[in-house]
């Protein structure tokens, strides 16, 4: 048999693959995006970007009402986009069968919030499988399309960060073969979700989770491992990894379907231990029905709610309740450092804008993407950042709490991808409202946060075919702008024309950059530029050159004591021009 | 308590190659016949900050991730980064560190002052400490880019596994274009 060394995200596309899958849909969100992209390259497989994670999962839907496997794929916070398909695909249950992976984020490495997707199998009432290595995410991706169309259900699979993230050895299998052919069945009873229908199906609803929970109790993915009875725990996913490396003795119940719980099976392992724990990353999901069971178990009251669990802190939480020895104190305490967070890439045509941002004092409604990185000092030019397309609406709300004065320092920045995934409707409604806001589309051409992945307005699919594009100053038009100005963020000048009249004007107005994302290969706007270099001679070490925060630019403090000088690293230099625009004593020069 | 597990930490800034050097190095403890796991947080990593690589191999491995204190090789691409992570080191760990510096945006603004006395607080605090000087020898080697590859090639000494997977783990990871480069980068590392 062949061995690779997978990610998570790797293994589940092979799963998917392994399993017959014949249509895959997502939108890109970290940890999940490699999910989709590793899919794209199994050919037997339709793939594509979605704008939206609410849109893939209807594709996916549709593909599996017309008889095919297909999968959806996003992060936690798209499931909240999805959910309204979601909640009613339970009721009319699935043709082909569908799974949706939902990439969890605890400790919130590329996240706005650290939700725990559980939460959604148990409200949507589907079952939920969760992998603890790359080798389960490949079974159970297979078997939570068998357990779909057994059970007439969409099944959930939640990764996380470390699983999504973390490789480790998977074992290949062949793909299965003899899957019926995909056609069309009319069944408008099951499939047309009017309350008539609705109210028949959901009783076959509740009776199909009582049916799944039996169905665990002998399912081989539950799995009770028994070592010491003095401590028996519960626990799922990458957490088992934790709790096996911390208390190697302990016995387990390692539950591979998370809902609907096992409960005969948990019965059985909580009679066998002496003191039974529940030890999950983020909510007491598995423990607050474990009690509700009328058995006793202690989870929360000592392992941490909040962040990503780890062998050390389940330790800690073990030896702090007393139940293992005290461990001796680690290394000495952590001496502050000089932080090193992420930065706008040299050349990022999102940096000019942030730093005109600034300079007009303006209050900026944030969006998700590359540019929420415009709150970093130097340009400390953003105030808020709640959701995806959250920039245009919660920019069209301010207004209305403001007087006119205030009502035009507010401006909304959203990149091009997120503009399309949600930003739209609010457009759409700050138009029809005549909200009198200021919308920046930061136009990079490119979904550039998670990797660079194509979306409908880059010209191009996933699997690189030319596509149509949207014509985004139209859609703006068409939705009811009467202003659509277009800048270059690398013009200074003209973008800080641009940006004074819009702000002052009493309505709706939208200005879009035209600059691609610095780091798209071969695209023609972006030929290599001469690169750029201080004059020390005429460097007054003013520092204005240092305001943008331009990785490329380095302060070069004199130990004398005396000024010192800026310094353009000429490896990262990328030739924009900016800094140029902003030396009045014209230190700053093209090379070359 | 542990299971017989070896742990290694490849540490840097986002843009180093970090991500493939540890990717060669879980391709080499595989086919030497280990259990090996691999993880890494990817999100920002890409856009200048800080990166930590996990990778631990042995009969069977558990967590992704290396515990706090129980680290054993710390292969860091450059100072600050090197010495940043030396807490998940274990007391007597091997620490080889890229004699390279990349200002974070604090440093590069004039606020504070990138330390220049890192590599006496790392040497003080593990003595089985080498410095090397990757880009200069992968200049030499016909490449800065393979900077990476010189690191893992010094690191592979220390670890017992044959040249030959070794070699065939880069073979797998990088271009046919860039093959013969990175072996020879690989190589110049080794005999360092």
């Amino acid at each position: 048999m062949m061995k690779e060394i997978l990610s998570g995200n790797e293994a589940i596309a092979r799963g998917a693959f392994e399993a017959g899958v014949k249509v895959a849909s997502a939108y890109p969100g970290t940890p999940s995006t490699e999910i989709l992209e590793n899919i794209t390259n199994y050919r037997s497989i339709d793939s594509s970007w979605a704008p939206n994670e609410k849109v893939a999962l209807e594709v996916v839907i549709g593909a599996s009402f017309g008889g095919a496997r297909a999968i959806a794929c996003m992060k936690h916070v798209g499931v909240n986009v999805a959910a309204d398909p979601l909640f009613t695909l339970s009721y009319t249950g699935v043709g082909g069968g569908l799974v949706l992976i939902a990439a969890d984020d605890p400790e919130m490495h590329s996240s706005q919030n650290e939700q725990d997707s559980r939460n959604y199998a148990k409200f949507a009432k589907i079952p939920m499988l969760e992998p603890a290595d790359s080798q389960e995410c490949k079974d159970f991706t297979r078997l939570a399309f068998e357990l779909s169309e057994t059970f007439d259900t969409p099944v959930m699979i939640r990764s996380c960060t470390r699983i999504s993230h973390g490789k480790s050895i998977v074992t290949l299998d062949e793909p299965v073969t003899g899957l019926p052919e995909p056609k069309l069945v009319k069944n408008p009873p099951k499939l047309v979700m009017l309350p008539g229908n609705a109210r028949i199906r959901h009783p076959l609803v509740e009776k199909r989770i009582v049916d799944l929970a039996a169905y665990g109790d002998s399912w081989a993915i539950n799995r009770s491992e028994l070592r010491s009875a003095d401590i028996g725990i519960i626990c799922t996913g990458v957490t088992y990894q934790y709790v096996r490396e911390a208390l190697p003795d302990a016995s387990t119940l390692k539950l591979g379907m998370v809902y609907p719980l096992p409960k005969q099976k948990i019965r059985d392992f909580a009679a066998t231990v002496q003191q039974l724990f529940v030890v999950e990353e983020l909510d007491p999901f598995i423990e607050e029905q474990v009690r509700a069971m009328g058995i006793a178990a202690t989870g929360k009251e000592i392992i941490p709610i909040c962040g990503e669990l780890s062998p050390e802190r389940i330790r800690a939480a073990f030896a702090g309740a007393g139940i293992i020895p005290q461990l001796p104190a680690t290394a000495a305490a952590a001496e502050k450092l000089i932080p090193r967070p992420p930065n706008m890439c040299p050349g990022c045509p999102h940096r000019g804008i942030f730093y005109l941002l600034n300079k007009a004092n303006a209050y900026v409604t944030g969006d998700i993407g590359c540019y929420t990185l415009g709150f970093m000092p130097p340009l400390n030019a953003m105030d808020t950042c709640v959701c995806m397309g959250a920039s245009i609406s919660n920019a069209s709300g301010i207004v209305r709490a403001l007087p006119p004065a205030e009502q035009r320092r507010v401006v909304a920045v959203i990149g091009d991808s997120t503009f399309l995934h949600t930003g739209v409707n609010s457009l759409m409604e700050m138009a029809y409202n005549k909200a009198p806001a200021t919308v920046i589309i930061l136009d990079n051409r490119i979904t550039a946060m998670t990797g660079r992945q194509e979306n409908p307005a880059s010209g191009f699919t996933l699997a690189g075919v030319e596509a149509p594009q949207v014509n985004i100053p139209q859609l703006c038009h068409a939705l009811g702008i009467r202003h659509v100005r277009i800048v270059d963020p690398y013009d200074l000048d003209a973008a800080t024309a641009v940006l004074a009249e819009e702000m002052a004007r009493p309505e709706p107005s939208v200005i879009i950059t035209n600059r691609p994302c610095c780091l798209i290969k071969g695209d023609e706007r972006f030929a290599k530029a001469a690169l750029l270099a201080v004059d020390e001679n005429d460097c007054t070490g003013c520092k204005a050159c240092l305001r943008i925060g331009c990785p490329a630019i380095e302060w070069l403090p004199e130990p004398d004591g005396k000024k010192g000088k800026a310094s353009i690293d000429p490896l990262l230099c990328t030739g924009c021009k900016l800094c140029l625009q902003l030396c009045k004593f014209n230190a700053i020069r093209q090379v070359q | 308590m542990s299971t017989p597990v070896t742990n290694i930490l490849l540490t840097g800034v986002g843009g180093q190659g970090i991500l493939l050097a540890s990717e060669i190095l879980a391709e080499a403890c595989m086919h030497a016949g280990f259990d090996v796991k691999k993880s890494e947080i990817h999100g920002m990593s890409q856009r200048g900050g800080s990166v930590v690589s996990h990778v631990r191999f042995g009969t069977e491995v558990f967590s992704p991730v290396v515990p706090e204190g129980e680290g054993d090789i710390l292969f860091g691409f450059e100072l600050l980064e090197t010495y940043r992570y030396l807490n998940l080191l274990r007391p007597g760990a091997k620490v080889i560190a890229n004699d390279f510096r990349i200002q974070p945006p604090s440093v590069l603004l004039g606020q504070e002052r990138y330390p220049d006395d890192l590599p006496e607080k790392i040497a003080a605090r593990f003595n089985d400490f080498t410095l090397i000087d990757g880009l200069k020898i992968a200049t030499e080697t016909g490449n800065p880019r393979v900077a990476n590859t010189v690191l893992l090639g010094a690191v592979s000494r220390h670890l017992q596994i044959e040249v030959s997977v070794w070699q065939q783990a880069v073979a797998k990871m990088v271009p046919a274009k860039a093959l013969e480069l990175n072996l020879r980068a690989f190589q110049a590392g080794r005999t360092l």
